[in-house]
């Protein structure tokens, strides 16, 4: 039985609701954004009572479809002020689709300055008046709520940047082995804590299993689905091998590897941070090379990384990380980048904008360019404290900008841009544009055709091409975020004819009907659309939808690129 | 002339990182490839001196080849 919790912090009461004909066809980002679309009023204040907070796993969670235990978790962002959906692995995802939950909408801000957890269950949700874990870093939560409730407990929570408001602050997901996964993007642990939400524990004890409406089309479909993953190169054996942080030379030989806050494409200490030297270092310690951040994964794009002596310091390490950290802060050691990792993870914050807002950082003299110890001290102690620096700093790229006098900020929407530096990759400056989410490189990861040769080739220094190539992955984009599945399985959908019909074919199993290629694609349009029309009325329009001025002025090394790209041309995009 | 090569992921296992090689000027790319025992169904990313080049291409003094399998992240 499929239903909608609503959850009322004004007057701690929730409720159970069936699902409106309308969202029935709808998960993940599709679902969270149709739901802020039609009940967040756009120009209300992100942190103020009149936004809602909702998760909502994908259409496959919770099946035995491999990489579709992702959640989407979407609200007004109190960092860019437009529409957010941002999805995470984890377990709770799985959790929340066996329960029958199709989302659960927080509304509304308690009247009383105390703070409340969440239990959901298959009586329903409960709100618990919460003290003791108050003011406690996530790690510390998670090991505590597991004594209190159980080893197997699914656990949301936020550290102490999401309490304070911060609007780099991410939601923190429990992954099968007690770490840590990250709704990251976009400050949403800001708007839990504005809703005086501490956690979010999870218990499908007495669960059913997700229903499947034809089963045995379902196992031919998924047989085919995981087979096109495994046979991928880069699912099958690039990302297992050395995880996402593989990117880090080939960028660097590409020249679109951002270096000291975007003042360079490539990074003299590239080899040492990059994903063949963290394979080997994980080898030679004893760590995990690869591991999934939930259930029924296997691409295993994650790892465990583990210290000098042996012992564990991360996992999940992210290429965005690595590079943000790493090329553009001029920090050549993947050990202090590990546990800057680890330690955002325990604050609470997002590890692409607290990144990007080190390297602005470092340009305004805050800290010295290269000083990892610095670096560490300012997380924990600065912004784990929320002391006033540390405010600034827990705002993200933008906030330290604005308040030091930077110029050179790179942001799109307040919203910090990872990774791809968009002059000489220039199909991901078109993402980073138009993305409805601010500078989101995952909205349409243009790298897999500008750099990888992974559906085709489009030369990344050249204007050619690049609005459309943006424009049709953002939407297929949309519609895969809508599944519940891992972004990575475009690799494979992008080169391999039966990977994406077999996707078709799953859902249609899953709930006996019958979706074309078209109505998928007709959904990431749609999508597109609502969430654009969300930002129109919160205040956005194309001009919006610009990059930085440095962009167009700076030429960045080797290639001497520039964004040269036309208001008018980026405008093109939206032409669907 | 004188010719960088570097190699990445799995193409480094019992090969190099990096290295210099002396070749006729023109040599193709995939002259170097073939001569490292690689196939052109293993090659994903052909760079040469950071520009996406054709296996046929030609090589001249001080250029850098590149070459990687198909990998990917993000």
């Amino acid at each position: 039985m499929n239903k909608i919790i609503r959850i009322n912090m004004n007057d701690l009461s929730t409720r159970i609701e069936d699902v409106p004909a309308a969202w029935a066809g709808l998960g993940g980002r599709g679902l969270t954004s149709t739901i802020v679309a039609a009940e967040v009023p756009p120009t209300c204040h992100a942190l103020g009572p009149n936004n809602k907070l909702v998760f909502a796993p994908g259409l496959l969670t919770g099946t035995p479809a491999a990489n579709s235990g992702r959640l989407s978790a979407g609200a007004k962002s109190p960092l860019t002020g437009t529409i957010k959906e941002s999805n995470a692995g984890g377990t709770a995802a799985q959790m929340l689709a066996r329960l029958g939950i199709k989302a659960l909408i927080i509304e509304g801000i308690p009247a009383e300055d105390k703070w409340y957890s969440l239990h959901v269950s298959m009586d329903g949700v409960a709100i618990r008046e919460e003290s003791e874990l108050v003011g406690k870093w996530n790690f510390a939560v998670i090991e505590a709520i597991e004594a209190r409730l159980g080893k197997k407990t699914g656990i949301l929570t936020i550290g102490p940047a999401g309490e304070m408001k911060m609007t780099a602050a991410n939601i923190s997901v429990k992954d099968p082995d007690s770490k840590i996964r990250s709704h990251g993007r976009g400050g949403l642990g800001a708007v839990m804590g504005s809703k005086k939400i501490k956690f979010i524990s999870i218990d499908d004890q007495g669960a059913p299993k997700v229903p499947i409406a034809d089963p045995e089309k379902f196992k031919t479909a998924a047989r085919v689905f995981a087979k096109a993953l495994m046979d991928h190169p880069v699912s099958g054996e690039g990302l297992p091998t050395y995880g996402t942080n593989v990117l880090v030379n080939i960028l660097n030989e590409a020249g679109g590897l951002p270096t000291r806050n975007f003042t360079s494409g490539r990074f003299d200490g590239a080899d040492k941070i990059s994903g063949e030297t963290m394979n080997e270092t994980i080898t030679a310690r004893g760590g995990k090379v690869k591991h999934g951040c939930h259930a029924g994964c296997i691409i295993q794009c994650s790892q465990v990384y583990h210290d000098q002596q042996g012992k564990y310091v991360t996992s999940g390490f992210e290429y965005e990380t690595i590079w943000g950290l790493g090329a553009d802060c001029c920090i050549d050691n993947l050990d202090d980048i590990a546990r800057a990792d680890s330690l955002m993870d325990d604050i609470g914050i997002d590890s692409i904008e607290t990144a990007v807002m080190f390297g602005v950082a470092m340009e305004a003299g805050i800290l010295q360019w290269g000083d990892s110890r610095e670096m560490l001290r300012i997380l924990a102690e600065e912004i784990g404290r929320g002391t006033p620096l540390g405010r600034i700093l827990g705002g993200g790229a933008g906030s330290v900008g604005k308040t030091y006098g930077v110029t050179r900020v790179p942001v799109v929407k307040n919203q910090g841009i990872p990774a791809y530096d968009p002059r000489s990759v220039k199909g991901i400056g078109i993402t980073y544009a138009t993305s409805t989410m601010g500078a989101d490189h995952t909205a349409g990861y243009t790298i897999a055709t500008n750099i990888l040769n992974v559906g085709g080739y489009v030369d990344p220094l050249k204007k050619d091409g690049q609005v459309e190539l943006s424009r049709n992955l953002q939407i297929a984009t949309a519609a895969v975020d809508s599944t519940g599945m891992c972004i990575f399985i475009a690799f494979p959908a992008l080169d391999i004819p039966e990977c994406l019909p077999a996707l078709i074919d799953m859902i249609n199993a899953r709930f006996g009907i019958s979706l074309t290629g078209d109505d998928v694609t007709n959904l990431g349009k749609h999508i597109l659309k609502v969430e654009r029309q969300f930002n129109i009325e919160a205040g956005f329009s194309n001009i919006h939808d610009r990059l930085p001025e440095f962009f167009t002025t700076e030429k960045v090394a080797p290639h001497n690129a520039i964004w040269d790209f036309s208001g008018d041309e980026i405008d093109e995009f939206w032409n669907f | 002339m004188q010719v960088t090569v570097k190699l990445f992921a799995t193409f480094r296992n019992g090969r190099f990182k990096v290295t210099s090689q002396e070749l006729t000027e023109g040599t193709a790319c995939r002259t170097i490839m073939l001569g490292l025992e690689l196939t052109e169904e293993q090659i994903g990313v052909v760079l040469v001196n950071g520009r996406h080049a054709a296996l046929d291409q030609g090589l001249h003094e001080g250029d850098t080849l590149a070459l990687f399998p198909l990998v990917g992240g993000g």
